[in-house]
């Protein structure tokens, strides 16, 4: 007998497997799919304002630093100056979704591609925001890759404000409507990575970025 | 893994003399503890959202045969591979022909409780792969000799700075560092390069996803997103009764992870993972394969700990075992220790190698408190000390004292004798002051502690006493 066959077998064995409570059991299954019915969500305002307020206290509770700018077009030079202020390198890789914005005109030297393990600035947009607990929603695609938030020890993510959304459930929600199936890769991000497996002290930078940098767009 | 919890007595002991151990689970104590407590006062509705992850996690366990033909149907359909294995053995068996068709020589590894579980790193290595462990914690354990881990969250939390540092000094062969961003750099530089190198990735999952046949995967280090988007073929290791429905479910269960685990509102990373890489994608795995794991859990279903598949691994129950923090997490002697480990260990790896485990608690139900699921530890401990008296597992003179007692107490009379013999000794043995420094019948209980002694007389003389001046004014 194959390893499935057997385990499935005992646990079917197990749960007095039938016709009739498999019948009733299915129904659940279905249930259970077509009303993703969620649990107790917090009571969050779901005005734009409030959103962003939130969003933004959150993120930087997660120490994550923000700045706001009031159109697309000034997203380079927000960026310039956050870098400029970091001592940072003016050169990064960016989503090839990204790669539209007037870079150059801000002093920036800006790639569109997947990253590099030497680069060491990423800037992505989002796929939505979550005032909730101020994460990011990534989603991967062949112009939205994966690594630009990981590898580089900075991370830069452009939020537009008309997309920070209550919770996560509002997320997925999105999703759906937008993208239909799932991307390979979903990353919720909150804040840059960390670790606290010395002696329970929470140290920034493990694997992923050591800061997080967020330009939010007003639209 | 080895399972060495008949040991526990010894291990226990050899636990509470160790000062350096009993120095870091000083450091370590109460942290988690006080984190979770601030942060599960951000939900309006804790305890509903406990009882909505509860729900979830029954819906599928209840069903968990026909929930996990759904995932498997998904994740087939998303391009991945779903490979079922009984024990460990097969796990070993799976994952090492895996690297071997797809020629690999290097894994990085996320963190696996069930790559524990199966001793996976040494059957890789006897294989000729080499296994790199990335999740800080357990990278620590791994260039030390291999050492177990000894909290599923913390895995390294019995272990100082100091110790840290030295290691990191002798093994990575650098001048001795003694901050902890200075270790955690050099951790990160050693690792990077084998994040690189590696052709394969393999990891746990917090969450299998029916809805989407996804995997979701919570760190902090970002280690987990590493391990499945730059090697070539990703590995999941899992157990069965990881099923959860929907996203929505996820969100709920979310909600609760985090905060029970580390007293965080969310992890850092939350990776839901679908399917393989797309032709035009840059980065992600070409191939991915889940391994489902049976190792004792489909024989809970439907038993006395039905309820124990609920656990979604967050690590509160031992944070908050007043027995774990005393001891830590190796004196158990498997994977998984803590009031869960108790239940685990005898279900997963045989009671009648892990005698004393259900007795390693308190019953005080500080775990069954916080479970964010509602697991009943301490009745599932119960249960389990009641199957070993059913299959006669206890040492012969615990067995025959408890059918003398028996016997005793089902006779009035002679229960009445006896405890009267009884309270008259034990005052005696105290010789007039109010406690007895040793009880010859039991010594390890006077080990730490002095036995009250009794006044002379026992409960029913005294309420009989009193009975009678009642009944002589009415
Ligand atoms: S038993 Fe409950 S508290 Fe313990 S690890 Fe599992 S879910 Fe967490």
């Amino acid at each position: 007998m194959s390893s499935r066959e057997d385990i499935l077998g005992r646990v079917r064995a197990n749960l007095h497997r039938g016709a009739t409570n498999a019948a009733a059991a299915r129904e659940d299954i279905l249930a259970a799919l077509s009303n993703r019915s969620h649990g107790p969500k917090p009571a969050i305002d779901g005005s734009p304002q409030a959103l962003l307020e939130r969003f933004r206290l959150k993120s930087e509770q997660q120490s994550t630093t923000a700045d706001i700018v009031a159109g697309e077009s000034d997203v380079p030079a927000a960026i310039a100056r956050y870098l400029t202020t970091m001592s940072l390198p003016k050169s990064a890789v960016a989503w090839p979704s990204l790669a539209a914005l007037d870079w150059a005109a801000a002093g920036l030297k800006v790639d569109g591609r997947g990253a590099r393990d030497a680069d060491p600035v990423g800037i992505t947009g989002c796929f939505c925001a979550i005032a909730e607990t101020g994460t990011l929603m990534l989603c991967s695609s062949a112009d939205t890759p994966a690594t630009v938030s990981l590898l580089p020890e900075t991370h830069i993510a452009i939020v537009n404000a008309s997309r920070i959304l209550p919770c996560m459930e509002d997320a997925w929600a999105l999703a759906r409507k937008e993208l239909g199936v799932l991307p390979r890769a979903v990353n919720f991000i909150s804040g840059p990575s960390r670790t606290g497996d010395i002696e329970q002290t929470v140290v920034l930078g493990a694997h992923g970025p050591y800061r997080v940098h967020l330009v939010i767009v007003a639209d | 893994m080895e399972i060495k919890s008949m040991r526990f007595k010894a291990n226990a002991s050899g636990a509470l003399v160790n000062t350096v151990l009993q120095g870091n689970l000083k450091t370590s104590k109460g942290k988690f503890v006080t984190r979770r407590a601030e942060t599960i006062k951000e939900l309006d509705d804790f305890e509903g959202t406990r009882d909505a992850a509860t729900a979830i996690r029954n819906r599928v366990i209840d069903n968990l045969d026909l929930w996990l033909e759904r995932f498997e149907q998904k994740a087939l359909d998303t391009g991945a591979q779903v490979l079922w294995a009984r024990d460990g053995a097969e796990v070993c068996r799976l994952v090492t022909e895996i690297a071997l068709q797809h020629g690999v020589t290097k894994v990085a590894k996320s963190k696996s409780m069930l790559s524990e579980e199966a001793g996976l790193n040494q059957a890789l290595e006897a294989a000729g792969i080499q296994p790199v462990e990335t999740d800080l914690g357990e990278y620590i354990l791994q260039i030390d000799n291999n050492e177990p881990p000894s909290h599923i969250i913390a895995p390294a939390v019995h272990k100082s700075l100091d110790q840290v540092a030295d290691l990191f000094h002798k093994v990575h062969g650098t001048p001795r560092k003694t901050e902890i961003p200075a270790l955690t750099r050099e951790a990160r530089e050693v690792l990077r390069s084998h994040f690189l190198s590696a052709d394969m990735g393999l990891s746990g999952g917090n969450f299998l996803i029916a809805e989407t046949g996804s995997v979701a995967l919570v760190t902090n280090e970002g280690n987990g997103r590493m391990v499945t988007t730059l090697p070539k073929v990703h590995v999941v290791i899992t157990g069965i009764e990881k099923v959860i429905p929907t996203l929505e479910d996820l969100s709920t269960l979310m909600r609760l992870l985090p905060r029970s685990a580390t007293g965080q509102p969310i992890s850092n990373y939350v990776s839901v993972l679908t399917g393989v890489k797309k032709p035009a994608e840059h980065d992600g795995p070409e191939h991915l394969y889940f391994i489902l794991v049976d190792n004792g859990r489909a024989d809970a279903v439907g038993s006395d700990f039905h309820a124990m598949l609920r656990c979604i691994r967050c690590g509160a129950c031992m944070n908050h075992c007043p027995v774990y923090q005393t001891i830590g997490g190796h004196a158990y002697g498997w994977v998984y220790p803590g009031p869960m480990g108790s239940i685990l260990t005898p279900l997963y790896a045989g009671l009648e190698k892990s005698i004393d485990l259900p007795h390693a608690a308190t019953l005080c139900n500080q775990c069954g408190v916080v479970c964010p699921v509602k697991i009943p530890l301490p009745d599932l401990l119960r249960k389990l000390r009641e199957k070993q008296t059913e299959r006669g597992l206890r040492p012969l003179t615990e067995r025959i004292g408890l059918r003398l007692w028996a016997w005793a107490a089902l006779r009035p009379k002679i229960y009445a004798l006896g405890a009267g013999f009884g309270a008259r000794y034990l005052k005696w043995l105290a010789g007039g002051t109010d406690r007895i420094r040793l009880l010859p019948a039991a010594p390890e209980w006077t080990l730490g502690r002095d036995f009250p002694a009794p006044q002379g007389k026992t409960f029913r003389e005294l309420y009989a006493a009193r009975q009678k001046p009642a009944k002589e004014t009415t």
